[in-house]
């Protein structure tokens, strides 16, 4: 399958210099994540997953090493509006309703009224949230803020979707629903998802590939590929393929030391 | 309505102290004028002489109020007697400096927080400038004034008004538009929004409960400020002109009145300010 690159880093460093000495957040990070796919990121906090799709979205710069995004430099892609970036927090504005929200990037990117109006209805559907237009946020879940902030990140129509460990303020049994919805509107929208998460179920019930990470310096230990079926129900975490994945992202993580402190 | 009941309390209170107060001070005075014509009072006799003398140290709250109704309500509102006259010169130029100050205030705070030159130049000296006594200042601004050939009267005590009310406008606004935390400023950067946008969409909307803070602490201040900008500049009309005539003509009365009618504009001044603040707080869905 020659899939386009939508991501490609290659070899590449990212040392922040604090009061106590240099930390590597990243070292010779090289991978490339192909249009469409949904790649993971895991490992113990400090191996630089965050700090990896924050290079991706140009948030950070790299002190060593190259990377592209579809095949320009992260501020270039930006500035194309490639991509859109949820955090973990839902971060709404507590002064915009829900439409007012998802229209934010619209508005900053000077969309015409009557687009803007079409687009958030679409993207509110997309994430099942219609008929909440006029709610203030704090009238709504943590669950449903979270959905309302990955409406505003598709509003735009970026081709890459990074998600921040989006649902790891959210209890388990959101968290399942949501993880549900996410793959379900991947399906429909065919974005290329870059995910950080803490939790090896949720990254392997939702990818196509896990990236294992490890701290100090912050280095890939593993790429694994997921052989789960595209369509997956909640239950598929307890057949044998879903567990025997799971077990060797363990062993990665082990590998990489992630559990001696 | 359930805020009643305290301020009620807190209110029949400060009456019992006031009334206590005006018989201890007051009393004084009859002691030493029964002494002199060499007659006994009895202590009912002492209290009542306290609640109706002409120059009483401390005016009990009825003299205030009679003295009140005479000068706010009987009084033509033209007559240089009428409090809702003086009431009204103070005002102007209250509203004048509140103005002043926090346009002053929003727009120091602006460049503070997006320029580090500023932040630091700028922020110490306006501490500096609250530390100095703004009767020691007031004098030399309405020299400079008049120097430069400002006639009117209202500007000199805006302007010390303004001197008072920015600073609280000022800290309040520093704080609220640093209030967005990085993953807000990280959000508006995956946009590419620019700093114009960002201020409009984001760091201005955060700071707006805190200006409104800001508003109530500094509509007191500006009020505050014109009494005292009122008092060296040998001002005829205004509240801080009547407390000055009043002492010095040896009528606390009249200077009890003025104070307690600038009380009233400062309570109405910072109502209306809440008000405008719960109004917008619900309309931007702060309101819960």
């Amino acid at each position: 399958m020659a899939r386009a690159s939508v991501v490609e880093a290659r070899n590449l460093d990212l040392t922040f210099q604090t009061s106590d000495g240099p930390i590597h957040a990243l070292k010779g990070v090289d991978l490339d994540i192909a249009k469409g796919e949904f790649v993971s990121f895991i490992g113990p906090s400090g191996c630089g997953k965050t700090t990896f799709l924050r290079v991706v979205a140009g948030l950070e710069h790299p002190t060593g090493g190259e990377i592209s995004v579809n095949g320009m430099t992260p501020d270039e892609a930006r500035r194309q509006r490639a991509y859109g970036y949820v955090f973990q927090a839902a971060g709404l504005y507590p002064w915009r309703t829900i439409a007012g929200n998802v229209r934010l990037p619209l508005e900053i990117m000077s969309y015409s009224r009557a687009d803007m109006g079409e687009r958030v209805a679409r993207v509110l559907e997309l994430v099942d949230l219609s008929g909440f237009e006029k709610k203030f946020p704090w009238q709504l879940s943590g669950g449903m803020q979270q959905r309302a902030s990955i409406a505003r990140a598709l509003a735009f129509d970026a081709d890459i979707l990074l998600m921040d460990e989006p649902f790891g303020a959210l209890d388990e049994i959101v968290r399942d629903h949501l993880n549900e919805q996410l793959l379900s509107l991947w399906d429909r929208t065919a974005k290329t998802i870059g995910f950080v998460t803490h939790s090896i179920p949720e990254a392997v019930y939702l990818s196509t590939r896990i990236v294992v990470m490890s701290p100090r310096p912050g280095r890939i230990t593993d790429v694994i590929e997921s052989t789960l079926p595209k369509e997956r129900p909640l239950d598929i975490r307890d057949t044998p393929e879903f567990l025997a994945i799971a077990h060797r992202v363990r062993e990665g993580l082990r590998a990489g030391h992630a559990y001696d402190d | 309505m359930t805020r009643v009941l305290p301020i009620a309390t807190v209110l029949a209170v400060l009456f019992v102290l006031w009334y206590a107060g005006a018989v201890w001070m007051n009393s004084k005075w009859t002691l030493a004028q029964a002494e002199r014509q060499g007659v006994e009072l009895s202590f009912s006799e002492i209290v009542a002489d306290t609640m109706r003398q002409d120059r009483p140290r401390l005016p009990p709250p009825h003299q205030v109020a009679v003295e009140l109704k005479k000068t706010v309500i009987d009084k033509k509102v033209t007559s240089k007697r009428s409090l809702v006259f003086h009431g009204w010169i103070t005002l102007s130029a209250t509203l004048m400096g509140f103005a002043l100050g926090t346009v002053t205030g929003i727009l120091m705070a602006v460049s503070i927080v997006y320029s580090r030159v500023m932040n630091m130049s700028l922020m110490p000296w306006a501490i500096i400038s609250q530390t100095i006594p703004i009767v020691a200042i007031a004098p030399m601004i309405i020299l400079v004034l008049s120097l430069m050939g400002v006639e009117e009267r209202a500007v000199p005590k805006a302007i010390i008004s303004a001197y008072l009310c920015y600073f609280p406008v000022l800290v309040g606004m520093v704080k609220g538009l640093r209030s967005p935390d990085a993953m807000q400023l990280d959000l508006l950067n995956t946009y590419g929004a620019s700093g114009w946008a960002s201020f409009w969409k984001l760091r201005f909307p955060s700071s707006v409960p805190y200006l409104f803070t800001s508003l109530k602490i500094g509509i007191a201040a500006a009020l505050v400020g014109t009494i005292v900008g009122e008092l060296p500049t040998g001002a005829k009309r205004g509240l801080g002109a009547r407390i000055l005539i009043g002492d010095q003509f040896g009528n606390p009365i009249m200077i009890w009145s003025a104070l307690i009618a600038a009380a009233c504009l400062a309570g109405a001044l910072v109502s209306i300010v809440a008000v405008l603040q719960g109004v917008t707080m619900k309309r931007m869905g702060f309101a819960r």
